[in-house]
């Protein structure tokens, strides 16, 4: 019996990285719900959207390092994000000018909409491959861990190492940030009240001469700004794959889903619980469990529930659960 | 022009694109594009018949092809020897406890009084069942996996003609379908998008990773062809009233023998389409078919009059899958290989969506059009697209990192045109082609 130990190996192996991961989905969770709020579809090319983002962040990152620029001990894709931001949001308005405007006008039906989005995916998706290609690519630098697991051994003498990677904690701090800001926004400014009004009742906001197409304008700046900025941290923490960008729609869906779509508040606690479930369900548990098991009763397999590529099973698990018995969501967003 | 020589003049301009191809480039190319167009011709027919009939969002399409193609290694490859005996009666069990597991707390779900008891029973039935189902499955699937897995490797097939694979690929991807069904299509439309998604994602998980199924990643070849329609190459270089006949035609016998095999599928795949566009025809006039229309236009009306709405839904949602599994299990055929990680969704789902939209949803001749026309853009785009680069590069020096990277991205232009060809077509002729009636 181990606690200290098992407690360590729990942190190292599932808590640190599902709240990375789950702060990354939170962020991409609540791009696909303000558009879900404001402009009232599911948007199918947000993964594409976060994948140029980091697209463009990568490039000012070589750019940068190519001039000798640094961060420090800080990577320097930080320094390139507001770059990056600035020009997912020049592309997404671009796109809503060019498409989405014209179906808005219409008044066309949501799932119109969806395959409009369909449509803007695969325009993204080619522009990624077309300027960067399909391939992975690494553009982090400066220091790799805050805390190592030798150090962390070092100072505290347990056997088990805990290991913080600096794109852990930079992922948990810039999130924080941002949804600090949204929320001011949201309920501080007076554009952002004009946009939960919006939000809540498209008519009464319109009556009450509120600029629709301004809304839309700053509904898309602020999520290309989310899904650049989530886009950048999965690609520091993991890597930058263009097709990954798509892969993640899924959770990013289902986190937005389980919090009520529609929902800030929702699409935060959603990515937590889709991130941690992942990371638990496929998680092998034997270390941690030898450490808490009485000697001799240790498990013998690795107590893995699902292999780690079932982890997608996972959170469309959780999806449906919460669709079949609770539709809003659990913090009461919209049924579509 | 009158609307029935307008649809068959489309029809001929991609016949026409095809044979330029043949012309230009090689009939064994033009064949291909032919033989997949067939194919895609099919899944738009699954996909039209839920979205175009019954506004079904599914994009989950890629899931149920790659469920035909499991359908035709599990018919028609031979059986591993003592894969049975080694472990495949343990998987089967295993499988079925699990699934008894599942309706044991289903039925708790829906039998016990609500409260504090029913949840512990649930939890409890589906932990026991989870344990008991892995201390089974585990040690099964190893043994299986354990038979010379350089080559095998997993349970195998029923030997069975690989014609019969079709149709089962139709029923599995219906068995599929029907799971579905019943829980996601009480959601509204993007919830079902979202879940047949996942769906699609998990069903490609479970090829890739249970090995004991079909390898996995490692892949089953040589999955045989269905004769005599459609022999092989080697035999047919041998035959001396084949190579007679070649030469009447004035080709070589090689050539001759690889066009012979490719033309042997498109008979077959062309017999196939027939079939189903007369049924899906049939029954886009019945009266049921107007009622799936009436469904889809006005769910609320719909209901009022008394039609079933969801029972509807699912019937279709299933006939669709099925003709997309049908399709699936062709295409397998046609390959002679299972190779999981070829199935991606920009191109098994997405694509054939392109296919029914610019098609002309609704109406089944026009999904049939699309298919040929999207597929003959998104082979031919590649060509087009280095060429275009080589024209718009002429001007820069060899050598410059910008030539070269444009050229090498040429390969990326598919994506794009496809996006562009859907968005266009959804803006300024949402009908389509051939419009529905």
């Amino acid at each position: 019996m181990d606690f200290l130990n098992a407690l360590v190996a729990l942190s190292n192996f599932v808590l640190v990285p599902s709240i990375a991961y789950g702060s990354q989905l939170a962020l991409g969770a609540l791009g696909v719900t303000l558009i879900y709020g404001i402009l009232r579809f599911s948007n199918f090319a947000h993964g594409d959207t976060m994948a140029f983002g980091a697209m463009i962040a990568v490039l000012v990152t070589w750019g940068l390092q190519a001039l000798g620029v640094s961060f420090g001990p800080l990577p320097t894709a930080l320094l390139a994000l507001p770059f990056a931001i600035l020009g997912c949001i020049v592309l997404v308005l671009v796109t809503d000018r060019l498409v989405y405007r014209f179906y808005r006008e219409q008044k066309a039906k949501p799932v119109i909409l969806v395959i409009v989005s369909m449509g803007v995916m695969f325009i993204m998706n080619g522009l990624v491959r077309f300027i960067i290609g399909p391939d992975d690519q690494r553009f982090s630098d400066g220091a790799r861990f805050i805390v190592s697991a030798r150090d962390f051994k070092a100072m505290t003498g347990l056997r088990e190492g805990l290991a913080i990677k600096t794109s852990q904690g930079i992922t948990v701090i810039v999130a924080v940030v941002a949804v600090v800001l949204l929320f001011w926004f949201l309920n501080k400014t007076r554009t952002g009240k004009s946009m939960r009004a919006y939000s809540d009742n498209e008519d009464l906001a319109l009556l009450s001469g509120i600029n629709p197409e301004r809304v839309v304008m700053i509904t898309w700046i602020i999520v290309a700004a989310l899904a650049t900025t989530a886009g950048v941290l999965y690609g520091l923490d993991k890597s930058f794959k263009p097709f990954v960008y798509f892969q993640l729609l899924l959770p990013i869906f289902a986190s937005a889903i389980v919090g009520g779509l529609g929902n800030p508040l929702g699409a935060i606690a959603g990515g937590f619980i889709i991130a941690f479930s992942e990371v638990t369900v496929t998680y092998a548990w034997k270390k941690v469990l030898t450490y808490l098991a009485p000697e001799n009763l240790e498990p013998s397999g690795l107590v893995q529930f699902l292999s780690t590529d079932y982890k997608f099973a996972v959170s469309f698990v959780i999806l449906l659960i919460v669709l079949l018995f609770k539709p809003t969501g659990l913090f009461k967003g919209k049924v579509i | 022009m009158s609307e029935s020589v307008k649809n068959s003049l489309l029809f001929v301009i991609v016949g026409f694109l095809i044979l330029l191809t043949g012309f230009t480039q090689s009939w064994n190319a033009a064949i291909l594009i032919l033989n997949m167009g067939l194919i895609s011709a099919i899944m738009a027919i699954g996909v039209n018949l839920q979205w175009g009939f019954a506004g079904l969002f599914n994009v989950g399409v890629m899931g149920f092809v790659a469920l035909g193609g499991l359908a035709v290694v599990l018919v028609s490859t031979p059986p591993t020897p003592g894969a049975w005996a080694a472990g495949g009666y343990g998987v089967v069990l295993s499988l079925l406890l699990g699934a008894a597991t599942v309706i044991a707390a289903v039925m708790a779900a829906k039998k016990m009084p609500k409260g504090r008891a029913q949840t512990l029973t649930i939890i409890a039935i589906l932990i026991v069942g989870f344990f008991i189902y892995r201390s089974i499955f585990d040690p099964s699937i190893a043994a299986v996996e354990a038979i010379n897995p350089a080559v095998e490797g997993n349970l195998g097939g029923l030997n069975m003609p690989v014609l019969f694979a079709w149709p089962a690929g139709g029923l599995l991807a219906a068995g599929a379908a029907w799971l579905i069904g019943k829980t996601a299509l009480g959601l509204r439309s993007d919830y079902l998008a979202i879940a047949t998604l996942g769906i699609a994602e998990i069903i490609l998980a479970i090829l890739k990773n249970e090995d004991w199924l079909a390898r996995g990643v490692k892949n089953v070849y040589g999955i045989p062809r269905p004769a005599p329609v459609v022999g092989y190459e080697v035999d047919l270089q041998q035959d001396p009233s084949f190579i007679a006949r070649a030469e009447w035609f004035g080709l070589d016998p090689i050539t001759a023998s690889t066009l012979s095999v490719k033309l042997g599928y498109s008979l077959l795949f062309m017999i196939v389409l027939l079939m189903l566009l007369w049924m899906a025809q049939m029954a886009l006039k019945s009266p049921w078919g107007r009622m799936m229309r009436a469904i889809r236009d006005n769910e609320v009306a719909a209901e009022a009059m008394g039609k079933d709405v969801t029972r509807r839904h699912l019937q279709i949602f299933v006939l669709g899958s099925a003709v997309c599994g049908i399709a699936g299990a062709m295409m397998t055929t046609l390959d002679g290989q299972l190779t999981p990680s070829a199935y991606q969704p920009l191109r098994f789902t997405f694509l054939v969506w392109v296919m029914v939209i610019v098609g002309g949803s609704g109406n089944n001749f026009g999904a049939v059009l699309g298919a040929f026309l999207i597929w003959f853009l998104w082979v031919q785009v590649e060509p087009i697209g280095l060429w275009l680069m080589n024209v718009i590069t002429i001007g820069l020096p060899d050598g410059s990192g910008l030539k070269a990277h444009l050229i090498e991205s040429a390969a990326h232009m598919r994506m794009l045109t496809m996006g562009l060809i859907l968005l266009v077509v959804l803006r300024f002729n949402p009908k389509g082609l051939i419009p529905e009636k």
